[in-house]
Protein backbone atom coordinates (compact mmCIF):
# COMPACT_ATOMS: atom_id res chain seq x y z
CA UNK A 1 0.00 0.00 0.00
CA UNK A 2 1.25 3.07 -1.16
CA UNK A 3 0.13 6.70 -0.01
CA UNK A 4 0.33 9.21 -2.91
CA UNK A 5 -0.24 13.29 -2.47
CA UNK A 6 -1.43 15.17 -5.52
CA UNK A 7 -0.98 19.09 -5.45
CA UNK A 8 -3.39 20.77 -8.73
CA UNK A 9 -2.81 23.95 -10.21
CA UNK A 10 -6.18 25.04 -8.29
CA UNK A 11 -3.56 24.59 -4.94
CA UNK A 12 -6.17 21.64 -3.71
CA UNK A 13 -3.81 18.59 -2.35
CA UNK A 14 -5.27 14.93 -2.69
CA UNK A 15 -3.77 11.93 -0.82
CA UNK A 16 -5.12 8.71 -2.16
CA UNK A 17 -3.77 5.13 -1.52
CA UNK A 18 -3.64 2.00 -4.20
CA UNK A 19 -1.12 -1.11 -4.30
CA UNK A 20 -0.64 -1.59 -7.95
CA UNK A 21 -1.06 0.11 -11.53
CA UNK A 22 0.57 3.65 -12.57
CA UNK A 23 0.19 6.99 -10.63
CA UNK A 24 -1.42 8.04 -14.06
CA UNK A 25 -4.42 5.21 -13.61
CA UNK A 26 -4.63 6.56 -9.04
CA UNK A 27 -4.78 10.19 -10.46
CA UNK A 28 -7.66 9.00 -13.46
CA UNK A 29 -9.63 6.83 -11.05
CA UNK A 30 -9.38 9.95 -8.59
CA UNK A 31 -10.52 12.60 -11.03
CA UNK A 32 -6.68 14.97 -10.19
CA UNK A 33 -7.44 17.44 -12.35
CA UNK A 34 -4.79 17.46 -15.19
CA UNK A 35 -4.07 13.90 -14.86
CA UNK A 36 -5.88 12.52 -17.86
CA UNK A 37 -3.77 9.85 -19.72
CA UNK A 38 -5.83 10.09 -22.86
CA UNK A 39 -3.28 7.68 -24.50
CA UNK A 40 -4.05 4.77 -22.13
CA UNK A 41 -0.50 4.94 -20.75
CA UNK A 42 1.45 4.47 -23.59
CA UNK A 43 3.86 7.23 -23.09
CA UNK A 44 2.60 8.98 -26.59
CA UNK A 45 0.21 12.41 -25.19
CA UNK A 46 1.84 13.98 -22.17
CA UNK A 47 -0.97 14.25 -20.80
CA UNK A 48 -0.30 12.61 -17.06
CA UNK A 49 2.93 15.04 -16.53
CA UNK A 50 3.80 15.62 -12.79
CA UNK A 51 7.00 17.15 -10.93
CA UNK A 52 8.13 14.70 -7.99
CA UNK A 53 8.82 16.45 -4.53
CA UNK A 54 13.14 16.91 -5.50
CA UNK A 55 13.46 15.18 -1.76
CA UNK A 56 11.56 12.18 -3.08
CA UNK A 57 13.51 12.07 -6.65
CA UNK A 58 16.04 8.79 -5.97
CA UNK A 59 11.93 7.14 -4.78
CA UNK A 60 10.90 7.34 -8.39
CA UNK A 61 13.77 7.51 -10.31
CA UNK A 62 15.07 8.75 -13.83
CA UNK A 63 12.58 8.53 -16.65
CA UNK A 64 13.95 6.69 -19.93
CA UNK A 65 14.46 7.77 -22.92
CA UNK A 66 11.09 8.52 -24.68
CA UNK A 67 9.63 9.47 -21.85
CA UNK A 68 12.69 12.01 -21.43
CA UNK A 69 12.02 13.24 -25.19
CA UNK A 70 8.04 13.64 -24.62
CA UNK A 71 9.27 16.08 -21.49
CA UNK A 72 12.10 17.69 -22.97
CA UNK A 73 10.87 20.46 -24.82
CA UNK A 74 7.74 21.11 -22.90
CA UNK A 75 7.42 24.44 -21.24
CA UNK A 76 6.43 23.33 -17.83
CA UNK A 77 9.01 21.19 -17.82
CA UNK A 78 11.84 20.74 -14.13
CA UNK A 79 14.61 18.10 -13.58
CA UNK A 80 11.87 16.67 -11.48
CA UNK A 81 9.52 15.90 -14.55
CA UNK A 82 8.20 12.17 -15.12
CA UNK A 83 5.50 10.98 -16.68
CA UNK A 84 2.91 9.61 -14.42
CA UNK A 85 1.94 6.53 -16.75
CA UNK A 86 5.22 5.40 -16.57
CA UNK A 87 5.91 5.85 -12.48
CA UNK A 88 4.71 1.86 -11.08
CA UNK A 89 3.22 1.71 -7.75
CA UNK A 90 4.96 0.36 -5.00
CA UNK A 91 5.35 0.58 -1.31
CA UNK A 92 8.59 2.25 -1.76
CA UNK A 93 6.24 5.27 -2.90
CA UNK A 94 4.60 5.35 0.22
CA UNK A 95 4.31 9.13 1.27
CA UNK A 96 5.11 10.80 -2.38
CA UNK A 97 4.02 14.21 -3.44
CA UNK A 98 3.58 15.02 -7.00
CA UNK A 99 2.51 18.14 -8.27
CA UNK A 100 0.31 18.09 -11.63
CA UNK A 101 2.02 20.20 -13.96
CA UNK A 102 -0.19 22.65 -15.99
CA UNK B 1 -33.85 25.00 -17.85
CA UNK B 2 -30.25 25.46 -16.41
CA UNK B 3 -27.87 22.45 -16.05
CA UNK B 4 -27.84 22.64 -12.41
CA UNK B 5 -31.70 21.12 -13.29
CA UNK B 6 -31.50 18.00 -11.96
CA UNK B 7 -34.95 17.08 -14.47
CA UNK B 8 -32.80 17.18 -17.52
CA UNK B 9 -31.31 14.32 -19.25
CA UNK B 10 -28.64 14.01 -21.65
CA UNK B 11 -28.45 10.93 -23.36
CA UNK B 12 -24.84 9.66 -24.88
CA UNK B 13 -25.50 6.99 -28.05
CA UNK B 14 -21.72 5.36 -27.36
CA UNK B 15 -20.19 4.39 -24.56
CA UNK B 16 -16.28 4.28 -26.16
CA UNK B 17 -13.47 6.83 -25.97
CA UNK B 18 -15.72 9.59 -26.93
CA UNK B 19 -19.24 9.02 -25.58
CA UNK B 20 -17.51 8.06 -21.58
CA UNK B 21 -15.21 10.92 -21.65
CA UNK B 22 -18.33 13.52 -22.43
CA UNK B 23 -20.45 11.57 -19.72
CA UNK B 24 -17.57 12.69 -17.15
CA UNK B 25 -16.80 15.88 -18.74
CA UNK B 26 -20.73 16.79 -18.38
CA UNK B 27 -20.25 16.54 -14.78
CA UNK B 28 -16.85 18.12 -14.38
CA UNK B 29 -18.45 21.06 -15.95
CA UNK B 30 -21.12 20.96 -13.83
CA UNK B 31 -24.64 19.13 -15.52
CA UNK B 32 -26.32 18.42 -12.48
CA UNK B 33 -28.99 15.95 -14.26
CA UNK B 34 -29.10 12.44 -15.81
CA UNK B 35 -26.73 11.26 -17.42
CA UNK B 36 -27.32 7.70 -19.71
CA UNK B 37 -24.62 6.25 -22.09
CA UNK B 38 -25.97 3.22 -24.49
CA UNK B 39 -23.79 1.17 -26.36
CA UNK B 40 -24.48 -2.01 -28.61
CA UNK B 41 -21.11 -3.39 -27.16
CA UNK B 42 -21.47 -6.09 -23.89
CA UNK B 43 -18.29 -5.28 -22.71
CA UNK B 44 -17.34 -2.75 -20.01
CA UNK B 45 -15.63 0.50 -21.62
CA UNK B 46 -12.64 0.14 -22.75
CA UNK B 47 -9.41 1.72 -24.89
CA UNK B 48 -9.69 0.66 -28.07
CA UNK B 49 -5.77 1.21 -29.08
CA UNK B 50 -4.53 -1.20 -27.51
CA UNK B 51 -6.58 -4.38 -28.97
CA UNK B 52 -4.13 -4.30 -31.87
CA UNK B 53 -1.17 -4.28 -29.30
CA UNK B 54 -0.87 -5.52 -26.15
CA UNK B 55 -4.38 -7.49 -26.05
CA UNK B 56 -2.91 -9.91 -29.03
CA UNK B 57 0.75 -9.89 -27.27
CA UNK B 58 -0.52 -11.09 -23.86
CA UNK B 59 -3.94 -12.90 -22.13
CA UNK B 60 -5.33 -9.45 -20.80
CA UNK B 61 -8.48 -8.90 -20.73
CA UNK B 62 -10.18 -5.62 -21.57
CA UNK B 63 -11.54 -5.20 -17.82
CA UNK B 64 -7.62 -4.41 -17.70
CA UNK B 65 -7.79 -1.74 -19.91
CA UNK B 66 -11.01 -0.18 -18.35
CA UNK B 67 -11.24 3.87 -19.41
CA UNK B 68 -12.63 4.97 -16.55
CA UNK B 69 -12.54 2.19 -13.29
CA UNK B 70 -16.49 0.96 -12.10
CA UNK B 71 -16.81 3.17 -9.78
CA UNK B 72 -16.53 6.29 -11.46
CA UNK B 73 -19.76 5.38 -12.98
CA UNK B 74 -21.43 5.23 -9.74
CA UNK B 75 -19.89 8.13 -8.14
CA UNK B 76 -20.69 10.63 -11.18
CA UNK B 77 -23.82 8.88 -11.29
CA UNK B 78 -23.86 7.92 -15.05
CA UNK B 79 -25.79 5.28 -16.26
CA UNK B 80 -24.31 2.53 -18.32
CA UNK B 81 -26.57 0.93 -20.51
CA UNK B 82 -24.88 -1.83 -22.43
CA UNK B 83 -25.81 -4.01 -25.14
CA UNK B 84 -28.87 -2.16 -26.08
CA UNK B 85 -28.63 -0.52 -30.02
CA UNK B 86 -30.74 2.84 -30.39
CA UNK B 87 -32.78 2.00 -33.47
CA UNK B 88 -34.43 5.89 -33.85
CA UNK B 89 -34.04 9.45 -32.45
CA UNK B 90 -37.59 10.96 -32.90
CA UNK B 91 -36.65 14.38 -32.70
CA UNK B 92 -39.69 16.34 -32.10
CA UNK B 93 -40.33 14.04 -29.50
CA UNK B 94 -37.23 14.90 -27.38
CA UNK B 95 -37.08 11.04 -27.80
CA UNK B 96 -34.78 7.83 -28.65
CA UNK B 97 -35.91 4.07 -29.29
CA UNK B 98 -34.30 1.51 -27.74
CA UNK B 99 -33.89 -2.64 -29.02
CA UNK B 100 -35.52 -3.50 -26.03
CA UNK B 101 -38.97 -2.04 -26.59
CA UNK B 102 -38.56 1.30 -24.59
CA UNK B 103 -37.97 4.07 -24.89
CA UNK B 104 -35.89 7.62 -23.70
CA UNK B 105 -36.63 10.98 -23.68
CA UNK B 106 -33.77 13.45 -23.47
CA UNK B 107 -33.20 17.30 -23.36
CA UNK B 108 -29.96 16.83 -24.70
CA UNK B 109 -28.52 14.28 -27.37
CA UNK B 110 -24.99 13.15 -28.10
CA UNK B 111 -24.28 11.30 -30.53
CA UNK B 112 -20.93 8.86 -30.53
CA UNK B 113 -21.91 6.36 -32.36
CA UNK B 114 -18.01 5.93 -34.22
CA UNK B 115 -17.59 3.59 -37.26
CA UNK B 116 -17.54 -0.28 -38.05
CA UNK B 117 -14.89 -2.39 -39.92
CA UNK B 118 -15.43 -2.41 -43.77
CA UNK B 119 -15.49 -5.88 -45.11
CA UNK B 120 -15.18 -5.53 -48.78
CA UNK B 121 -17.34 -7.67 -50.82
CA UNK B 122 -14.83 -10.70 -51.53
CA UNK B 123 -15.89 -13.85 -52.83
CA UNK B 124 -16.67 -16.04 -50.33
CA UNK B 125 -15.65 -13.88 -47.43
CA UNK B 126 -18.95 -14.63 -45.98
CA UNK B 127 -18.77 -18.70 -45.62
CA UNK B 128 -15.19 -18.53 -44.75
CA UNK B 129 -13.63 -19.83 -40.93
CA UNK B 130 -12.22 -17.34 -39.01
CA UNK B 131 -12.50 -14.05 -40.85
CA UNK B 132 -12.15 -11.11 -38.17
CA UNK B 133 -12.18 -7.31 -38.43
CA UNK B 134 -9.97 -5.53 -35.69
CA UNK B 135 -11.99 -2.98 -33.78
CA UNK B 136 -13.50 -3.94 -30.50
CA UNK B 137 -13.01 -6.38 -27.54
CA UNK B 138 -14.59 -9.40 -28.91
CA UNK B 139 -12.98 -8.98 -32.18
CA UNK B 140 -9.71 -8.95 -30.50
CA UNK B 141 -10.25 -12.29 -27.81
CA UNK B 142 -11.49 -14.12 -31.43
CA UNK B 143 -8.17 -13.42 -32.82
CA UNK B 144 -5.89 -14.33 -29.78
CA UNK B 145 -8.18 -17.77 -29.38
CA UNK B 146 -7.89 -18.05 -33.31
CA UNK B 147 -4.32 -18.50 -33.25
CA UNK B 148 -4.31 -20.02 -30.09
CA UNK B 149 -6.30 -23.30 -30.82
CA UNK B 150 -4.57 -23.17 -34.29
CA UNK B 151 -1.98 -25.59 -34.79
CA UNK B 152 0.01 -23.76 -38.04
CA UNK B 153 -0.70 -20.36 -36.88
CA UNK B 154 -1.17 -18.76 -40.51
CA UNK B 155 -2.51 -15.75 -40.27
CA UNK B 156 -3.49 -13.54 -43.23
CA UNK B 157 -3.90 -9.53 -43.12
CA UNK B 158 -5.76 -8.00 -45.54
CA UNK B 159 -5.22 -4.06 -45.75
CA UNK B 160 -1.50 -2.62 -44.65
CA UNK B 161 -2.69 0.20 -43.02
CA UNK B 162 -2.20 0.99 -39.29
CA UNK B 163 -4.39 -1.57 -37.89
CA UNK B 164 -3.09 -4.29 -40.26
CA UNK B 165 0.40 -3.83 -39.59
CA UNK B 166 -0.31 -3.28 -36.02
CA UNK B 167 -1.96 -6.67 -35.71
CA UNK B 168 0.92 -8.37 -37.78
CA UNK B 169 3.41 -7.38 -35.66
CA UNK B 170 1.59 -8.53 -32.63
CA UNK B 171 0.56 -11.99 -33.78
CA UNK B 172 4.30 -12.37 -35.51
CA UNK B 173 5.38 -11.81 -31.58
CA UNK B 174 2.88 -14.52 -30.65
CA UNK B 175 4.26 -17.02 -32.28
CA UNK B 176 2.11 -16.80 -35.77
CA UNK B 177 3.27 -16.46 -39.42
CA UNK B 178 2.00 -13.97 -40.90
CA UNK B 179 1.45 -12.88 -44.44
CA UNK B 180 -0.25 -9.01 -45.00
CA UNK B 181 -2.16 -8.25 -48.35
CA UNK B 182 -1.79 -5.20 -49.89
CA UNK B 183 -3.70 -3.49 -52.82
CA UNK B 184 -1.92 -0.12 -53.25
CA UNK B 185 1.85 -0.23 -54.69
CA UNK B 186 3.21 0.34 -50.53
CA UNK B 187 2.12 -0.33 -47.42
CA UNK B 188 0.44 3.24 -45.30
CA UNK B 189 0.06 4.31 -48.90
CA UNK B 190 -3.11 6.62 -47.81
CA UNK B 191 -1.62 8.19 -44.74
CA UNK B 192 2.29 8.65 -44.82
CA UNK B 193 5.12 9.47 -47.78
CA UNK B 194 6.64 6.77 -49.54
CA UNK B 195 9.75 6.87 -47.40
CA UNK B 196 7.95 5.97 -44.21
CA UNK B 197 6.39 2.86 -45.83
CA UNK B 198 9.56 1.73 -47.13
CA UNK B 199 10.97 2.06 -43.40
CA UNK B 200 7.54 -0.10 -42.01
CA UNK B 201 8.29 -2.69 -44.48
CA UNK B 202 11.46 -3.60 -44.04
CA UNK B 203 10.82 -3.26 -40.33
CA UNK B 204 7.98 -5.78 -40.77
CA UNK B 205 10.44 -8.11 -43.18
CA UNK B 206 13.54 -8.45 -41.10
CA UNK B 207 11.10 -9.24 -38.39
CA UNK B 208 9.72 -12.18 -40.06
CA UNK B 209 6.43 -11.09 -41.85
CA UNK B 210 5.43 -11.19 -45.41
CA UNK B 211 4.71 -8.53 -47.20
CA UNK B 212 2.84 -8.42 -50.76
CA UNK B 213 1.64 -4.93 -52.28
CA UNK B 214 0.24 -4.37 -55.59
CA UNK B 215 -2.39 -7.74 -54.70
CA UNK B 216 -6.61 -7.79 -54.47
CA UNK B 217 -8.11 -10.53 -52.86
CA UNK B 218 -10.49 -11.73 -55.15
CA UNK B 219 -11.90 -14.74 -53.62
CA UNK B 220 -12.17 -16.87 -50.08
CA UNK B 221 -12.45 -20.52 -50.19
CA UNK B 222 -12.84 -22.67 -47.58
CA UNK B 223 -11.45 -26.00 -46.82
CA UNK B 224 -12.31 -27.84 -43.69
CA UNK B 225 -10.77 -26.09 -40.88
CA UNK B 226 -8.34 -23.49 -42.80
CA UNK B 227 -9.55 -21.04 -45.91
CA UNK B 228 -7.21 -20.28 -49.29
CA UNK B 229 -6.96 -16.89 -49.94
CA UNK B 230 -6.41 -16.12 -53.82
CA UNK B 231 -5.43 -12.90 -55.22
CA UNK B 232 -5.60 -11.75 -58.80
CA UNK B 233 -2.34 -12.31 -59.52
CA UNK B 234 -2.46 -16.19 -58.82
CA UNK B 235 -1.14 -16.03 -55.16
CA UNK B 236 -2.79 -18.51 -53.27
CA UNK B 237 -2.60 -18.81 -49.13
CA UNK B 238 -3.27 -20.90 -46.87
CA UNK B 239 -4.56 -19.16 -44.17
CA UNK B 240 -6.06 -20.38 -40.77
CA UNK B 241 -6.98 -16.52 -38.84
CA UNK B 242 -7.98 -13.92 -41.75
CA UNK B 243 -8.08 -10.07 -40.19
CA UNK B 244 -9.77 -7.86 -42.47
CA UNK B 245 -8.49 -3.94 -41.83
CA UNK B 246 -9.10 -1.94 -45.12
CA UNK B 247 -11.10 0.29 -43.41
CA UNK B 248 -14.23 1.60 -42.15
CA UNK B 249 -17.51 2.57 -42.61
CA UNK B 250 -19.22 5.00 -40.76
CA UNK B 251 -22.21 4.98 -38.18
CA UNK B 252 -24.05 7.80 -39.34
CA UNK B 253 -27.27 5.73 -40.11
CA UNK B 254 -29.34 6.69 -37.13
CA UNK B 255 -28.59 10.17 -37.34
CA UNK B 256 -29.45 10.52 -41.09
CA UNK B 257 -32.84 9.03 -40.28
CA UNK B 258 -33.26 11.48 -38.08
CA UNK B 259 -33.00 14.24 -40.52
CA UNK B 260 -29.42 15.28 -39.83
CA UNK B 261 -27.34 16.89 -41.77
CA UNK B 262 -24.54 14.04 -43.54
CA UNK B 263 -21.63 14.97 -45.08
CA UNK B 264 -18.87 12.31 -45.35
CA UNK B 265 -19.91 12.27 -41.44
CA UNK B 266 -22.51 13.54 -39.14
CA UNK B 267 -22.18 17.32 -39.72
CA UNK B 268 -20.87 19.68 -36.68
CA UNK B 269 -20.10 22.92 -36.22
CA UNK B 270 -17.37 24.22 -34.18
CA UNK B 271 -18.92 23.56 -31.00
CA UNK B 272 -19.80 19.81 -31.81
CA UNK B 273 -23.32 20.82 -32.72
CA UNK B 274 -25.21 19.44 -35.54
CA UNK B 275 -27.95 21.07 -37.47
CA UNK B 276 -30.39 20.42 -34.74
CA UNK B 277 -29.53 22.91 -31.39
CA UNK B 278 -30.05 19.80 -28.88
CA UNK B 279 -28.40 17.33 -30.70
CA UNK B 280 -24.25 17.38 -30.44
CA UNK B 281 -22.18 14.51 -32.55
CA UNK B 282 -18.27 13.46 -31.22
CA UNK B 283 -15.56 11.11 -32.25
CA UNK B 284 -15.18 9.23 -36.00
CA UNK B 285 -18.87 9.89 -36.39
CA UNK B 286 -18.26 13.88 -37.32
CA UNK B 287 -17.32 15.72 -40.16
CA UNK B 288 -15.58 19.42 -38.46
CA UNK B 289 -13.87 22.00 -39.31
CA UNK B 290 -10.16 22.15 -38.58
CA UNK B 291 -9.56 26.28 -37.92
CA UNK B 292 -5.65 25.43 -38.08
CA UNK B 293 -5.77 23.93 -41.46
CA UNK B 294 -9.07 25.90 -42.71
CA UNK B 295 -10.86 22.59 -44.01
CA UNK B 296 -13.32 20.03 -43.28
CA UNK B 297 -12.08 16.72 -42.02
CA UNK B 298 -12.95 13.23 -40.43
CA UNK B 299 -10.52 12.08 -37.83
CA UNK B 300 -10.22 8.77 -36.60
CA UNK B 301 -8.17 9.38 -33.31
CA UNK B 302 -8.03 8.72 -29.59
CA UNK B 303 -7.60 12.52 -29.29
CA UNK B 304 -10.50 13.94 -31.61
CA UNK B 305 -12.89 11.37 -29.60
CA UNK B 306 -11.66 12.66 -26.23
CA UNK B 307 -11.05 16.70 -27.18
CA UNK B 308 -14.59 16.81 -29.22
CA UNK B 309 -16.23 14.99 -26.18
CA UNK B 310 -14.90 17.99 -23.96
CA UNK B 311 -15.62 20.41 -26.44
CA UNK B 312 -19.67 19.16 -26.08
CA UNK B 313 -20.18 18.72 -22.44
CA UNK B 314 -18.64 22.47 -21.99
CA UNK B 315 -21.17 23.49 -24.96
CA UNK B 316 -23.71 21.87 -23.06
CA UNK B 317 -23.01 23.27 -19.59
CA UNK B 318 -23.31 26.62 -21.44
CA UNK B 319 -19.85 27.60 -22.10
CA UNK B 320 -18.13 29.54 -25.15
CA UNK B 321 -15.22 27.05 -26.30
CA UNK B 322 -14.29 26.57 -29.99
CA UNK B 323 -12.69 22.97 -31.16
CA UNK B 324 -9.10 23.69 -32.77
CA UNK B 325 -6.96 20.97 -32.36
CA UNK B 326 -3.66 20.00 -34.16
CA UNK B 327 -4.04 16.13 -34.82
CA UNK B 328 -2.06 13.69 -33.09
CA UNK B 329 -1.98 9.83 -33.77
CA UNK B 330 0.29 6.95 -32.70
CA UNK B 331 1.24 3.76 -33.91
CA UNK B 332 3.45 0.86 -31.71
CA UNK B 333 5.02 -2.08 -33.75
CA UNK B 334 7.91 -4.13 -32.96
CA UNK B 335 9.94 -1.99 -31.00
CA UNK B 336 9.22 1.03 -33.19
CA UNK B 337 6.68 4.03 -31.68
CA UNK B 338 5.60 6.05 -34.49
CA UNK B 339 3.93 9.77 -33.53
CA UNK B 340 2.55 11.74 -35.54
CA UNK B 341 1.51 15.83 -35.36
CA UNK B 342 -0.32 17.27 -37.67
CA UNK B 343 -2.03 16.75 -41.15
CA UNK B 344 0.34 16.49 -43.96
CA UNK B 345 -2.44 16.13 -46.70
CA UNK B 346 -1.36 19.16 -49.58
CA UNK B 347 2.16 18.63 -48.82
CA UNK B 348 5.00 19.22 -51.65
CA UNK B 349 8.37 18.72 -49.88
CA UNK B 350 9.73 16.14 -47.48
CA UNK B 351 12.61 16.61 -45.10
CA UNK B 352 14.15 13.46 -43.60
CA UNK B 353 16.27 13.73 -40.21
CA UNK B 354 17.92 10.38 -39.09
CA UNK B 355 19.57 10.90 -35.77
CA UNK B 356 22.29 8.51 -35.08
CA UNK B 357 20.36 4.96 -34.96
CA UNK B 358 18.96 3.44 -37.93
CA UNK B 359 15.77 2.96 -36.04
CA UNK B 360 15.00 6.73 -34.71
CA UNK B 361 14.24 9.29 -37.75
CA UNK B 362 11.88 11.49 -38.03
CA UNK B 363 10.23 13.09 -41.20
CA UNK B 364 9.15 17.03 -41.96
CA UNK B 365 6.17 17.70 -44.60
CA UNK B 366 6.26 21.37 -45.76
CA UNK B 367 3.74 23.16 -48.34
CA UNK B 368 5.84 25.05 -49.52
CA UNK B 369 7.47 26.91 -46.20
CA UNK B 370 4.55 26.35 -44.22
CA UNK B 371 4.96 23.09 -41.74
CA UNK B 372 2.39 20.87 -41.98
CA UNK B 373 3.26 17.56 -39.93
CA UNK B 374 5.93 15.47 -38.55
CA UNK B 375 6.12 11.80 -38.25
CA UNK B 376 8.69 10.61 -35.66
CA UNK B 377 9.89 7.33 -35.32
CA UNK B 378 11.21 6.16 -32.09
CA UNK B 379 11.93 10.07 -31.59
CA UNK B 380 9.37 11.72 -29.58
CA UNK B 381 11.85 15.25 -29.79
CA UNK B 382 10.35 15.83 -33.00
CA UNK B 383 6.59 15.04 -32.51
CA UNK B 384 6.54 17.10 -29.40
CA UNK B 385 9.05 20.38 -31.46
CA UNK B 386 7.11 19.51 -33.91
CA UNK B 387 3.86 20.28 -32.11
CA UNK B 388 5.40 23.46 -30.76
CA UNK B 389 6.29 24.79 -34.77
CA UNK B 390 3.08 24.09 -36.53
CA UNK B 391 0.98 25.57 -34.02
CA UNK B 392 2.84 28.61 -33.79
CA UNK B 393 3.65 28.59 -37.42
CA UNK B 394 6.86 29.98 -36.95
CA UNK B 395 8.70 29.76 -40.16
CA UNK B 396 11.50 27.13 -40.49
CA UNK B 397 15.16 27.02 -41.78
CA UNK B 398 14.75 23.90 -44.27
CA UNK B 399 18.33 23.84 -44.82
CA UNK B 400 18.86 24.25 -40.91
CA UNK B 401 16.71 21.18 -40.30
CA UNK B 402 18.80 19.16 -43.03
CA UNK B 403 22.08 19.97 -41.13
CA UNK B 404 22.65 16.89 -38.43
CA UNK B 405 25.27 18.94 -37.37
CA UNK B 406 22.75 21.35 -35.61
CA UNK B 407 21.80 19.95 -31.86
CA UNK B 408 17.96 19.62 -31.94
CA UNK B 409 16.67 22.03 -29.97
CA UNK B 410 13.85 24.65 -29.73
CA UNK B 411 15.01 27.31 -31.71
CA UNK B 412 17.87 25.29 -33.67
CA UNK B 413 16.13 25.03 -37.00
CA UNK B 414 14.21 28.94 -37.04
CA UNK B 415 14.51 30.83 -39.92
Amino acid sequence: MAKITFITSDGNSTTVEATSGSVMELGVQNKIKGIDGDCGGVCSCATCHVHVNPAQWDKVGSPLEIENDMLEFDENVSEYSRLSCQIKINEKLDGLVLTVAK
Amino acid sequence: MSIASENMVCVIIGASHAGVNCAFALRREGWKGKIILYDIDKNFPYHRPPLSKTYLTSEEGTEQRLLFPKENYKTDNITLRLGIAVNTIKRKENTISLSDGSSQTYDKLVIATGASPFIPPIQGIDMANNVFPMRTADDAVNIRNTINNSLHKRAVIIGGGYIGLETAASLKKRGAHVTVIEREERVLARVTAAEMSEFFTKLHLRNGVEIHTNKHVISIKRKGNYSVVACDDGTKLNADLIVVGVGITLNTELAQNAGLDIDNGIKVDETTRTNDANIFAIGDCTNHYNPHYKYHLRLESVQNAIEQAKTAAKTICNQKVIYDIIPWFWSDQFDIKLQIIGLSKGYNNIIIRKEGGENSFSIWYFKDDELLAVNAVNFAKAFVLGAKLIKSKQKIDQMKLTDLSIPFKPNSFLA
